[in-house]
Parts: structure tokens; sequence; C-alpha cells
């Protein structure tokens, strides 16, 4: 690892005053950049840890809204909402081990927006509201890509604010290595429609699955799904793991499934 | 170098560390606690697991610095206060829970964790809070049933010695 400051401000304005340093790089939980920090593939000469910023931190339901603070870890978010959201619990509980839920945060995962990464199909498919120090954004507008997002510089996202749906699923087909995401399906059905977005699959990070998402919004059933043909494997990841027809395949697969299981 | 202060198995301490320290490294190389053992440094395997504020960490995959003012416990603070084996590390040896070893201080304190969220856990309970913990040995069985039996549960129908 090359080497670098690391600072740990107390609230929201101190870390942006921090951030605003020339090859400043905001520190979440570290489970991603860390790594990648030994890897020599970042070279930030300040580290921010945004761990020591309690507004940040925590987890409350309010009018079919959950709010989670972007830097809230995933073990919490996954007994906080065990009643409130099961399928979001479920999702926070299963990435990566207990350890690494110990410390990765949900601020974290979604300002990487790693393509596999299981956040992300949460807030697309509950169409969150990502809250900056600056703005609120929507998750149809916030991903843009494989490790890309609306984010400017120096921007954190301080909490997400998820509407809490009729019925949900998380359905995660897990590369056993990794334990992230070689497909997952994030179903969620609201009183004006049903969404459905696909992690693990796209080289252009996770997106909607538009014509599950009409099929199911008329006809909520498996049969809904069955009858349509999987969205095209071209454009989807191709690796040692699965080519990308077969993750295409998966994302139907696993959408049969998520309608099944949805409650 | 900026100062860091922790509490490290009931015990304060300080010491000057880089911004590129991992708490690991300031656990093995400066407290002297080789304990923690250091596997994969990818946050893979699980060896150089600890408790940071009661709840499990890989020390590989923080920052010394993020540590500042936590409590922290590793395998050396697992033992009674008398020197004697704590019920987990006795279960280990009693049920032949490790052969060469190496990932055992974080089996241990893995399965410490699981204990206090989780005080009577099914065998695919252990199992799956296990994923972050390799052992390249046992196969597992063994080290599943040592924390089964901490957990003062039944394990003769599980798996064989």
């Amino acid at each position: 690892m090359y080497n670098f400051d690391v600072v740990r401000p107390t609230s929201v304005d101190e870390a942006l005053s921090a951030l605003s340093q020339e090859d400043a790089q905001a520190l979440g939980g570290g489970q991603t950049l860390i790594p990648t920090l030994k890897q020599r593939l970042a070279m930030p000469t300040t580290l921010v840890s945004l761990s020591g910023i309690d507004s940040m931190k925590g987890v409350s339901v309010d009018g079919g809204v959950i709010t989670v603070g972007g830097a809230t870890p995933h073990a919490v978010v996954a007994g906080e909402v065990a009643d409130a959201f099961p399928a979001l619990a479920h999702l926070a509980g299963n990435i990566g081990d207990p350890a690494v839920r110990n410390r990765g945060t949900i601020g974290g995962s979604l300002a990487n927006n790693d393509p596999s990464a299981c956040y992300p199909s949460a807030a697309l498919a509950t169409g969150a509201t990502i809250v900056t120090n600056a703005r609120e954004i929507a998750a149809d507008d916030y991903f843009q890509g494989m490790f890309t997002t609306a984010l400017d510089e120096g921007e954190i996202i301080t909490s997400v604010k998820l509407p809490v749906p009729e019925k949900a699923a998380y359905i995660k087909f897990e590369q056993p290595a990794s334990r992230f995401s070689l497909v997952g399906i994030f179903l969620a059905k609201y009183a004006d429609g049903v969404r459905v977005a696909v992690t693990g699959a796209s080289n252009n990070g996770v997106f909607r699955w538009a014509e599950a998402e009409a099929a199911l919004s008329a006809d909520f059933s498996v049969a809904a799904v069955e009858g349509l043909s999987a969205p095209s494997g071209d454009d989807m990841i191709s690796d040692l793991h699965g080519s990308g027809d077969y993750r295409a395949h998966l994302v139907k697969a696993l959408t049969k499934k998520a309608v099944a299981q949805a409650s | 170098m900026s100062k860091v202060s922790m509490t490290v198995n009931g015990k304060a301490v300080s010491g000057d560390v880089k911004g590129n320290t991992l708490l690991v490294e300031f656990l093995r190389e400066d407290l002297r606690l080789t304990g923690t053992h250091v596997g994969c440094d990818t946050s893979q395997c699980g060896a150089c697991t600890i408790h940071v504020n009661g709840k499990s960490a890989k020390a590989c995959t923080m920052f010394a610095a993020e540590a500042d003012g936590a409590d922290i416990t590793t395998v050396e603070g697992m033992a009674n206060a008398d020197g004697s084996l704590s019920v987990i590390q006795q279960a280990f040896q009693d049920h032949h829970g490790l052969q060469c070893g190496f990932c055992t201080p974080g089996m241990v304190m893995t399965a410490a964790a699981l204990l206090k969220e989780n005080p009577k856990p099914t065998e695919a309970e252990v199992r799956h809070y296990l994923e972050g913990n390799i052992c390249r040995c046992t196969g597992y069985h063994n080290i599943v049933k040592a924390i089964m039996a901490a957990s003062g549960q039944d394990v003769s129908a599980i798996a064989a010695e």
C-alpha cells in the first residue's frame, strides 16, 4: 500500500472540508477500498473515514419509508428492518460474511456501485432516494453504469430512503468464492406497479428489467414471467463463472423464483 | 504518523501509526499480540478475525486509525481470568477442532461472536456463520462440532471425530 493520512471527522461538514483537499477519498467500511489500496489501484493522499460521524448511522422507519444512514453497517440494517422490510434484511444479512457485514456500509456500497453488489438492486427496485450532503437523487438517475454514479467529487451519501413495498423478495445466485451475486434479482411490488432490478448480470451495472415489470404489473404471477423471453445476454458479463447467456437465463429463472417467494 | 489509543483485551494502549498501518499490524508488530494471524491479507480467510466494540471484524481490512477509541478483543483476551481455556477454546481442544491451528484464532473469535448473537445455533447456522473463515485442514466438521458443544448442545450425532 502507498501511504496516506487517515482522518476521522465527527461531522458531515468536517468530512466535506477534508474531502475538498486534493486527492482526498472517502472511506466507508473499507471492505472494498482497503483491498483496492493494497493492490495499489488507488493512490489517495488522504482517506476521510466516515465511521466517526454518528449522524450518518442508524435506521428509522416512518410512514412506509425506511431511512438508513449512509454509514450504517449491513449487520445493523439486517437486524433493524427484519420486521419492517424482510427482503431488505435478507439482502443485508447475506452480503459477504459476518465480519464484513459489521464493517461494510450501505453508503459505501452505493457509492462504489460494483456491478455485482447487492445493495444497488434494492435501491433501484424500491425507487429509493439517495440523500447526499448537497441534494436528493432518485435511484433511477443515480446509477450510471459499472462503478459510475451521479455523485460529484467529494459528495457524501448521508442517508438512503427506501419506500417499503407491499411485497418484495431478493434472490441471489451466489458466486460461492466471492459471495457477490452472480446474478441477483430484487423484486418490489407497490400499489402503482412492480419494479424488478437486476444486479451481477450487466456490463453496465444494475438495471431494471422493463418487460418483466410491465408483465408483472398487469399480472403478478410466475406465469407472467414464464411468457417472456429472457433479456439478451449479448451485453452481459461473461467470465469464468458464467457466460452472458447463462446470466441472462438466470435473470428470468430468478425473477420467477422472486415472484413465487415475494412476501 | 498519528497517535491512536484503544483498549485491547481490557488494557488501555496507545501508539504512533502511519495512515496505512492496518489494525492487524498494530496488534502484531507494535503490541506483539501475535495470536491474531494474517492468512490471506485480502479479507477472505478470516484468520485475523478480532472483535471491535463487541462485533467481529477482519483486522487486515481495517486501519489502526479507524480503531482509535475502540474496545478491541483478540484471541489473547479469550482465556478465563485464571489463565484456563474458555469454554469455546476448551471445546476446540476436546473435539479436535484444529489441526495446524493457523485459522484457529479467527475461528474462536467468530465462534464467540456467533454464540453471543445466537446462543443455541443449529449446525446449518454455524456453517453459514463460518463463511468468512477458511480452514484448509479439518474439513470443518470438528470445528462445527466444537462450536455446537461450546453452546451446550449434544454433539454425539454430528459428524465423526
